[in-house]
């Protein structure tokens, strides 16, 4: 569904993708993990036209992606931000959110889409002319899935979706997730620096550094923590908790 | 660890006067603190950083403290005049924010910051208040301790940030730290090696200290002990090395519901809230 070789990426001078390659299947499910300025943010970012210097192939459908995307690409490819209170327009109601990309796409028929799209996030219609202030963290993530689904899109690109939940809220989220992939035929690309959140949802894994894979992994393999790399040791380790000794082994890999 | 307890909490309620009526943050939690490390965990909402804030006369002016007993030592923290505050606050308690970008001053060197604070509590002049931070500056692991005390706190990074906080709240020398979400906006390998240094700072120097945090197994692997709250109760007190002996059901469900690297794909119980609960 998706193939990406040789990508690369530039802040002004900074080279902040370096040489990354992805193929993800039709309804796969693959993780990027990685700490801060990795980059793994910036290859969604890449993905949906929100970077303007890059070169590289990226192969959406078999098709390739030029310098911008059409009207089809959202249709087939929408994202899903990491806050949802940042992400959602504070003076739109529900209702206008959900109704926005259906009239800017021409579907017709928003009503009972708006409606769909609710029951499959599992919030029910009482939801919908409310405004987003008057939602929890989780329900707005809730509102934000489903104006990515309301295009009835193939791909999913899912930026840190449950880093700004609670851990309650966040495994009903990962549920929510799960279904849809599994419902809909969904293929999702999902960005976390939670390597455990990861080895739950996706099948393969790449760990970032600076800008470049480092490692691949089966999720199989990473509940196995069978890591060679130096770096994704140090990350699988950092995972398990605090430890005095573990602490001590760190290295910066600045 | 001493058993004499240094802060004694009874009862404490924090009581919000909002325009849609009383919020109830804190309702009603008790527990004692010697001179260890003791945990405070829940979700959003459960009253943990109302708590930590009310030990140190920080809630909001809407907001009302009542308490059978709040003693820190034998001062009594309930009734202090803001000039009384003034002897305890970053002397005696003292308290780590979760986030050094809103905490530290942007227009004022990092080092200017760290003197202030040791001054502000002891009579030295500025060479060796210069002296003495500097050498905190090494002791929170900053390998180049001159640069970072000329710069200012948008030329470092997170980490880092948080470095300097620690630096500048432990100068003083409190016996009681209460750090709310100190590593929550950083990395993990980050985050850890910001809790070794907290750790290392906390046992050499005797202090007590309250982590404040929503991370369940991080609070557990670091402290002696760990209070679980629910909207404004205590409802589960357990040692931190018993945590798979939790019995209430929310602990357990806090538990259960984060994803684990098991290979295991399918769905993540969810945690069912029952209205019991909130009742304490």
């Amino acid at each position: 569904m998706i193939e990406i070789s040789k990508l690369n990426a530039w802040f002004d001078d900074h080279h902040v993708l370096k040489d990354v390659d992805i193929s993800v299947p039709a309804n796969g499910s693959f993780g990027l993990v990685g700490e801060s300025g990795s980059g793994k943010s910036t290859v969604l970012r890449t993905i949906t036209g929100l970077v303007d210097d890059w070169e590289g192939n990226i192969l959406v459908n078999n098709k390739e992606l030029g310098t911008t995307r059409d009207k089809a690409f959202y249709r087939l490819v929408q994202m899903v931000f990491q806050d949802p209170f940042g992400s959602l327009h504070p003076r739109h109601t529900i209702d206008r959110i959900l109704t926005e990309p259906v009239n800017i796409h021409g579907l017709g028929n928003s009503d009972s889409r708006v409606v769909e799209a609710l029951k499959q996030v599992g919030l029910d219609n009482s939801f919908r002319f409310r405004y987003p202030h008057q939602l929890s963290g989780g329900q707005r993530q809730r509102v934000a899935i489903a104006r990515a689904l309301i295009l009835e899109p193939k791909v999913l690109l899912l930026d840190e979706p449950t880093s700004a939940l609670d851990v309650s809220i966040q495994a009903e989220v990962l549920n929510l997730l799960s279904r849809l992939r599994r419902d809909l035929g969904l293929t999702y690309i999902m960005v976390s620096h939670d390597l455990a959140v990861v080895a739950h949802m996706c099948d393969d894994i790449a760990i970032m550094n600076h800008g470049r894979i480092v490692e691949r992994a089966t999720a199989g393999q990473l509940a196995e923590g069978s890591l060679e790399h130096p770096y994704s040791q140090q990350l699988y380790k950092a995972a398990g908790g605090y430890d005095r000794a573990v602490v001590d082994s760190f290295v910066d890999w600045d | 660890m001493s058993n004499d307890p240094l802060l004694n909490v009874k009862n404490l309620k924090v009581t919000f006067n909002t325009p849609k009526g009383e919020v109830n943050a804190v309702r009603g939690v008790s527990f004692s603190l010697g001179r260890e490390r003791l945990g405070i965990v829940g979700e959003s909402g459960s009253g943990k950083s109302q708590t930590g804030r009310a030990i140190l006369g920080l809630t909001a002016a809407n907001g009302r403290i009542t308490a059978d007993e709040l003693k820190f030592h034998d001062v009594d923290l309930a009734n202090l005049t803001p000039k009384q505050w003034r002897k305890v606050r970053g002397a005696r308690i003292s308290m780590i924010m979760q986030d050094p970008k809103y905490s530290l001053n942007p227009v004022m060197t990092i080092g200017d910051q760290i003197i202030e604070a040791y001054r502000e509590h002891h009579k030295v002049n500025a060479r060796e208040a210069r002296h003495r931070a500097i050498d905190m500056l090494e002791a929170v692991k900053i390998r180049d301790p001159e640069r970072v005390f000329n710069s200012y706190p948008h030329e470092v990074s997170g980490g880092m940030g948080q470095r300097v906080m620690i630096a500048m709240m432990l100068i003083p020398e409190p016996e009681l730290i209460i750090a709310d979400e100190p590593t929550s906006a950083l990395d993990v390998t980050v985050q850890l090696q910001v809790m070794a240094i907290l750790d290392d700072l906390v046992r050499d120097r005797g202090m007590a200290l309250i982590f404040i945090s929503h991370d369940l197994h991080l609070v557990s692997s670091f402290c002696d002990r760990v209070l679980v709250m629910y909207q404004g109760h205590v409802v589960e007190e357990l040692a931190a090395s018993a945590l798979h002996e939790a019995k209430h059901p929310y602990t357990k469900g806090l538990l259960n519901c984060l994803p684990k690297m098991d290979g295991d794909q399918s769905d993540l119980p969810i945690l069912e809230r029952e209205a019991s609960w909130a009742e304490g």
